[in-house]
């Protein structure tokens, strides 16, 4: 399988009033054609604005360095206005809110087509039925109706899948989407799952999954890469970092996801916060949260190694991973 | 293939009427007609208003005198129906009504074409620096800032030297200078439309700047535009009203209403009709397009939603 997307040292830097921070440090991966993988980590660890750097969608104090290879183009490396060309055309991106995603004063129908006007060139009647076949795709019922409704007069769910139509207009090599269920029940959160799941296998574009909700990786993701911190701390496939997890905080993140096969007496969330990126620890930056910490991880940061069978992790610990002994 | 039972055929002729039948979305700017709707004292105005315009662009073709004709049998006689001098005639004997019509038709001319001049440069320049941000917005803004220190009659005076003393083009100088209020909402609203997500989302789907603030960016100001344009109409005609008053704008024998209110001040005691006639006028029209542009901010308040 090829790569579509290989990322290389990507870094963010964030200029403050009097500061820096670092979002995101030395961050490489690769995403191969038609493969889902996870991003997954908690809040502010850098996991959204890695993505969001690629996509040139940085805040106006943001700065992002490294290489972004889409074939053979540097998407980091590149003048806004020739960037254009490239978003929505091969790499798009789908927002975590539906309710705010959509332009409150234009039909449905006109912010659709307006994609397939703008990258493919194709008039605007023509635009139209494409757009109202994709919005059939997504599931939406009397797409031809729901074309010429206001983004106000749909549902949340119904928003998302407009949302997810219009990424899907021009067949993208590369899907980002960032938290694409947590504005949404739970009910239509698990159809946006086999949406996602459909859709990305028949189009065969890759996607990439930012999420901190475990549930949403098991089910969708072929490989799985977490983040802390602004690193990556673990990667492999989603069954390896799933039964045998190498990284402490890994574990942690999946013993605090509740499960209904297992019948935990309590949950077991991982203790303390995620560290501020202004202030991160010395060494390791998970060690005043972890439970196998020794002297190494105060001093030293571990860098991501590999840990046979194909994996990555980023942890001096060796030993196995025995939560209850631990703890 | 249709099948023996013709489904497929029945089944695309329903599916076409559906399509056909389907009620088009209601956009925002519907429901705001709506909540309008229900605001008396803007449906009220909006009735007199459309009376005013019928009255000064159609009445004149009623009226047996012209507003420039002298009835030298008649000078500054009161109301005299025999005649046709139905509100009295001026100091010059020209029948007050086809005046005052005449007047009305000038200051809604002028407060028209002055708050469409103003509110295309008012958006246009906003948006674009709201949208830009950062050292382009500084400059464009503190443009604005110097604008707004400088005697805008001042201007009017250099405008009036320039165009000579037509009317028209003059307002169209006075829509020059009165979008710089417009510009500041505009790029106040844009800083705060351009935060939004579906600006993010127009930006990850490679939509280019021109785009985005022609598309996604002025759509989302109409609510705000149009309160402050229908705020505006009123502040023209006052500005018109002392232009002409100064002798600036209007000049004889066309009028404005500013023009015969200024006329009639000075012999209110000596002949009330030519100060009545114009300032009843004056004052329905101002307190109509106050009420509307009320009802319009209370109806497309998005903070009512």
């Amino acid at each position: 399988m090829t790569n579509v997307l290989s990322v290389e040292d990507l870094e963010v830097t964030f200029a403050l009033h009097e500061s820096e921070v670092r979002a995101v440090n030395d961050l490489s991966f690769t995403l191969r054609q038609g493969e889902t993988l996870a991003v997954v980590g908690e809040s502010g660890s850098g996991k959204s604005q890695a993505f969001l750097a690629i996509m040139g969608l940085l805040a106006q104090n943001g700065r992002a360095t490294g290489r972004a290879l889409l074939g053979d183009v540097d998407l980091l490396n590149m003048p806004a206005g020739r960037l254009d060309a490239y978003r929505g055309r091969d790499i798009a991106m789908i927002f975590q809110d539906p309710m705010t995603s959509l332009n409150p004063s234009l039909r449905v129908r006109t912010q659709l087509s307006e994609v397939l006007v703008r990258h493919q060139g194709i008039e605007q009647e023509q635009a139209t039925r494409e757009a109202v076949a994709m919005l059939e795709r997504v599931g939406i019922p009397e797409p031809a109706k729901r074309a010429n409704a206001y983004p106000h007069e749909l549902s949340g769910g119904m928003r998302q899948r407009v949302m997810i139509a219009m990424a899907l207009l021009c067949k993208p090599k590369i899907l980002i989407a960032d938290e694409p269920t947590t504005a949404l029940d739970v009910t239509v959160q698990a159809q946006m799952l086999d949406l996602f799941k459909n859709l990305t296998r028949d189009f065969g574009t890759a996607l990439v999954m930012i999420t901190h909700d475990l549930g949403v990786v098991a089910g969708l993701a072929d490989r799985m890469m977490v983040m802390y911190g602004g690193r990556a701390v673990e990667k492999g496939t989603v069954d390896q970092l799933f039964y045998k997890p190498r990284h402490p905080y890994t574990l942690g993140l999946l013993h605090s996801t509740p499960h209904v096969a297992v019948r935990a007496k309590r949950l077991d969330p991982i203790q303390g916060l995620p560290p501020s990126l202004e202030r991160l620890p010395t060494g390791c930056a998970f060690h005043p949260r972890c439970a196998f910490r020794f002297e190494r991880c105060f001093a030293e940061r571990p860098p991501l190694l590999d840990a046979g069978d194909g994996r990555l992790k980023a942890c001096w610990y060796e030993g196995p991973l025995d939560y209850e002994e631990v703890a | 293939m249709a099948g023996i039972t013709g489904k497929d055929v029945v089944l695309t002729n329903y599916a076409d009427r559906l399509a056909l039948e389907a009620p088009k979305g209601r956009s925002l700017t519907q429901d705001a007609l709506r909540r309008l709707a229900h605001n008396k004292a803007a449906v009220a105005s909006i009735f007199i208003l459309v009376g005013i315009v019928l009255f000064a662009f159609l009445g004149p073709y009623f009226l047996p005198w012209s507003y420039e004709e002298i009835d030298w049998t008649a000078i500054r006689k009161p109301p005299d129906f025999e005649k046709g001098h139905f509100f009295g005639t001026d100091g010059n004997g020209r029948d007050m009504l086809a005046r005052t019509m005449q007047g009305t038709q000038m200051s809604l001319i002028v407060a028209a074409v002055a708050t469409l001049v103003s509110v295309i440069i008012g958006i246009t320049y906003g948006a674009v620096a709201g949208y830009l941000g950062g050292r382009i917005d500084a400059i464009m803004m503190r443009f604005v800032d110097i604008m707004y220190a400088l005697p805008y009659i001042l201007f009017v005076i250099i405008l009036v030297v320039i165009f000579g003393r037509n009317p028209v083009l003059l307002f169209v100088g006075i829509g020059c200078l009165e979008w710089l209020t417009m510009a500041r909402i505009v790029r106040g609203q844009t800083l705060s439309l351009k935060e939004r997500e579906f600006i993010e989302a127009a930006r990850a789907g490679g939509a280019r700047s021109r785009t985005i603030i022609s598309r996604h960016i002025v759509p989302n100001l109409t609510g705000p535009v149009v309160i402050y344009a229908t705020l505006t109409v009123p502040e023209i005609i006052i500005t018109e009203s002392f232009l002409s008053y100064l002798g600036l704008g209007v000049q004889e024998p066309q009028t404005s209403l500013g023009t015969l209110i200024s006329a009639g001040a000075p012999v209110v005691e000596s002949m009330p009709w030519m100060l009545l006639t114009p300032a009843a006028v004056l004052v329905t029209m101002l307190l109509c397009l106050t009420y509307l542009g009320d009802g319009l901010r209370d109806a497309l308040d998005p903070k009512d939603r």
